[in-house]
């Protein structure tokens, strides 16, 4: 039986306020929040609730038959627990149901898996803590931010512990393969792959309200069928794509909440199942290990990483932004800590592209040199902060011993006192022998 | 002595130095008793500064007849100048310009800016000219800048009074030495219907000679000047949040200024002085370039951008720098140096810029000799001797270059033209 494996992402980035050049050194305070809180209002209104109400109806009518997995970066999750509680309570329901499977990724959905090992792990970790505190589950299966994989991400995320992972099914990596299989990645076989149906996954994200698309409109039972005409050998369809899909890429009127929620019944027809991304890495055996030697993504039509990194101004920007990494991962302080992570955000960069001249999409700024500008004043007030608690004339290694040893001085200090009273006691005994 | 004066901009609106200069020029000579000057220019936005000689709007003048209320005309131009003044001038059409896009007084609309169809409201400023000479009394005619020679030369046929030009620039230093033929042939004609060619410099003055095959003897060099600093700017605040040292490039961002040299030192100074921070403030086409050149040279968390400065933003950067530098690759004068120096701030100037010729306590270098200014810029920012040595002698040098001289020098010129 013919399974989909549906995927959807959540992501909201900490947008900056316009911070001149002037401002570094007075003012530490880097968001707009107006904007910020606008923008995941007008969304949670649009999208996030309607849509958690629609799978909470689809997984109750199918009798628990439809299921799905989501990915909340950590910047999305604390705006929602500010802004849009209610988007959370949505999604607590339709954990509840048990059909609902959540996946791990970076915190910030950050860029550091393509250069920062050590930062990427942590923020794994600390979006596992966060997703946990929140919604009491454990995600077991990885996606990348952005769905960006190569095979040094694979090794990093096998020895987290991960034993499944999303990503792109690209057309220069896959060639004449299928995606509609599960593969192993070449350099640590123990991780399976599940790859991004590209046509299916951009059928509904980018064609489905196009009219000027020949197959316009779209309805479940079309989509279904051609779901089904695929060969009969290919297991799993993986359906990746934005949760904002529903209702804020394409409007309500366009019909797709009606669409996804015919889904099921076409599907019941057809004899397609839905699977969530863990029980497909356990029901199904991969028939391939692929190799990726450069990082590829969920973007754009060449699906690699140059929408983020692709131009000096991107890369300056990441190199000093990591520049800063060891420093930082020694102080304690909260707010320097959550601005890093702010800071980290794969979208700072992607305002910084020059790949498509002229188009704003997503940018909050006029033109990248402008978003550019503005993430560097705002880098520089932060390195100047960074610097402030531990300044650049100490080495890193001279640093990190200095810490240990203030770290450890309390122990050190309850040795040397057991030591002095051990020595006082015996001095007493000796005194009082020769009395 | 009345003067006829054609100019682009006029402060407070500028866009350039052209309206500094020309605020500045008027004010100097103006100190003259019996000076009397009507100055032009395309659109007037009402606030400008009328006290020392009277503005006319371009776009307030009719070149088509229209049969309008006193009242009306009020309403419309009353903020701008003398309701009466446009009856006058409506007597003085020439010809019939129906063919021209004019608005409901019978006026050509002007943008007062530097538009893409540039040429065309050049040539549109020449017609409204005509009416104006041919409605006021007035000794001598004064263009400022290639825009408005044409007016001026019109005004000279019609009135057959003395036509002064003013060079401020020549498209020499706009262009690097690629002119653009059509502008240069305005120049050339404005220059060879000139009685007399003014120049900002003695490096404008070679140009205008050698490149324009003037007579030396009909150019002159008057030298800019600075008008003192207002009490309410020199207490401006240093509002710095860093204690780093600041350099700072201020000025439109093109291929003249030559920016890409002060972005090549600031990287060199970099790897030495790395407690400096480098501003580059303005806008223009090469921007975006040099945000590129400063990401691919690794220092852009030290090199900030502003974008574009106007009015008491200027001089708020001024205070926030401890260094000023212009590397002009061409600059027939460049005000900017001395208004960085009169804020107190050391400034580096290239060689090939005319403020050079005035400057003593500037440090001068060629602008392509990059190693030269980053030397200079590390020695001011290091040695605190030396920055303080500019700084005082810098003050004390600028606060003696008057627009006042200025003046006196411009009206000798306009006597020997006059009792010729």
């Amino acid at each position: 039986m013919k399974t989909i494996c549906f995927y959807f992402q959540i992501h909201q980035p900490f947008r900056l306020k316009r911070y001149r050049f002037f401002d570094i050194g007075c003012g530490h305070y880097y968001y707009d929040d107006f904007q910020n809180e606008e923008i995941i209002r007008r969304i949670a209104e649009r999208c996030y609730i309607p849509a958690n109400r629609l799978f909470l109806e689809m997984i109750k009518e199918s009798g628990g038959r439809f299921k799905a997995a989501l990915s909340i970066s950590g910047t999305a999750l604390e705006q929602m627990e500010v802004y849009t509680p209610e988007v959370l309570d949505g999604i607590m329901e339709l954990v509840k149901t048990g059909n609902i499977e959540f996946l791990s990724e970076t915190y910030a959905h950050s860029l550091a898996s393509l250069g920062n090992e050590d930062e990427f792990k942590k923020q794994v970790q600390l979006h596992k803590e966060k997703v946990y505190a929140l919604f009491g589950v454990e995600p077991k299966v990885f996606r990348n931010t952005e769905l960006i994989y190569s095979d040094e991400i694979s090794d990093i995320v096998y020895d987290l512990g991960y034993h499944g992972m999303l990503t792109e099914g690209a057309k220069h990596v896959l060639g004449w393969k299928s995606p509609n299989y599960l593969y192993t990645s070449a350099s640590k076989p123990g991780l399976k792959l599940l790859l991004k149906n590209d046509r299916f996954s951009e059928d509904l994200s980018m064609r489905f309200n196009n009219y000027s698309w020949s197959e316009y409109p779209l309805t479940a039972d079309k989509y279904m069928s051609w779901i089904a005409s695929t060969p009969e050998e290919e297991q799993v369809i993986n359906l990746f794509m934005n949760y904002d899909v529903l209702g804020s890429f394409h409007p309500a009127e366009s019909g797709i909440f009606d669409f996804f929620r015919a889904l099921p019944r076409f599907a019941a027809e057809k004899g397609i199942g839905f699977s969530l991304p863990s029980d497909a890495f356990k029901k199904l055996k991969p028939v391939d290990a692929i190799s990726v030697p450069f990082p590829m993504s969920w973007v754009d039509e060449e699906k690699d990483c140059s929408s983020w990194l692709g131009n000096v101004l991107q890369q300056e920007a990441f190199e000093k932004i990591n520049g800063i990494s060891n420093r930082v991962h020694l102080i304690q302080d909260g707010r320097i800590q959550q601005d890093w992570l702010y800071l980290q955000s794969s979208d700072h960069f992607y305002y910084m592209n020059t790949k498509h001249p002229g188009e704003k999409g997503f940018s909050p700024y006029d033109n990248p040199y402008e978003a550019f500008n503005n993430y560097m004043n705002v880098l520089s007030d932060f390195i100047f902060r960074v610097e402030a608690e531990y300044p650049t004339s100490i080495e890193d290694e001279e640093l990190n011993s200095l810490l240990t040893t203030i770290n450890n001085q309390n122990e050190k200090i309850e040795a040397l006192e057991k030591e002095i009273q051990k020595l006082k006691k015996r001095t007493t005994k000796k005194e009082t022998v020769y009395k | 002595m009345k003067a006829l004066m054609y100019g682009w901009e006029f402060p407070p609106h500028i866009l350039g130095g052209l309206g500094t200069a020309s605020f500045g020029l008027t004010r100097g000579m103006a100190l003259q008793p019996d000076m009397d000057i009507t100055f032009v220019i395309p659109k007037p936005w009402g606030d400008e500064d009328q006290s020392f000689l009277k503005i006319v709007g371009a776009c307030n003048v009719p070149t088509v007849w229209r049969d309008v209320h006193w009242d009306y005309v009020k309403s419309r131009v009353g903020r701008y100048m003398d309701p009466q003044k446009y009856y006058d001038y409506r007597d003085h059409i020439y010809a019939d310009f129906n063919y021209l896009h004019v608005n409901d007084l019978g006026c050509v609309e002007f943008s007062g800016r530097y538009p893409d169809n540039l040429l065309e409201e050049i040539n549109n400023y020449s017609i409204v000219a005509g009416v104006i000479a041919r409605t006021g009394y007035f000794d001598i005619i004064h263009a400022h800048d290639w825009l408005t020679y044409p007016a001026g030369i019109h005004s000279k046929k019609v009135s057959g009074k003395p036509l002064v030009i003013h060079v401020h620039a020549t498209d020499y230093d706009r262009s690097r030495g690629k002119v653009n033929p059509e502008v240069y042939g305005i120049e050339k004609n404005g220059m060879d219907y000139a009685d007399h060619i003014i120049t900002v410099s003695n490096l404008t003055r070679q140009t205008v000679i050698e490149k324009y095959h003037q007579h030396p003897s009909k150019v002159t060099t008057v030298h800019n000047a600075v008008e003192p600093l207002s009490p309410e700017i020199l207490a401006i605040p240093d509002r710095r949040g860093v204690k780093d040292k600041i350099i700072t490039f201020l000025g439109r961002i093109t291929m003249q200024k030559g920016p890409e040299y002060f972005v090549e030192a600031a990287a060199k100074v970099l790897s030495k002085a790395p407690h400096a921070r480098f501003v580059m403030a303005g806008s223009g086409d090469k921007m975006n370039d040099m945000i590129r050149l400063a990401a691919s040279r690794n220092i852009s968390d030290r090199f900030h951008f502003t974008g574009f400065m106007k009015g008491k933003q200027v001089y708020e950067v001024f205070k926030a720098s401890d260094v000023y530098v212009m590397p002009s690759v061409s600059e027939p004068f460049g005000i900017s140096p001395l208004e960085a120096m009169q804020c107190g701030v050391p400034s580096i100037i290239s060689k090939q810029s005319g403020c050079a010729e005035i400057l003593d306590y500037a440090v001068k270098v060629d602008y392509w000799d990059i190693e030269a200014m980053a030397d200079a810029m590390y020695s001011i920012i290091t040695y605190p001797a030396m920055h303080n040595f500019l700084q005082e002698e810098g003050k004390k040098e600028v606060d003696n270059i008057k627009w006042e001289y200025a003046g006196q020098k411009v009206r000798r010129i306009y006597d020997q033209l006059i009792n010729r």
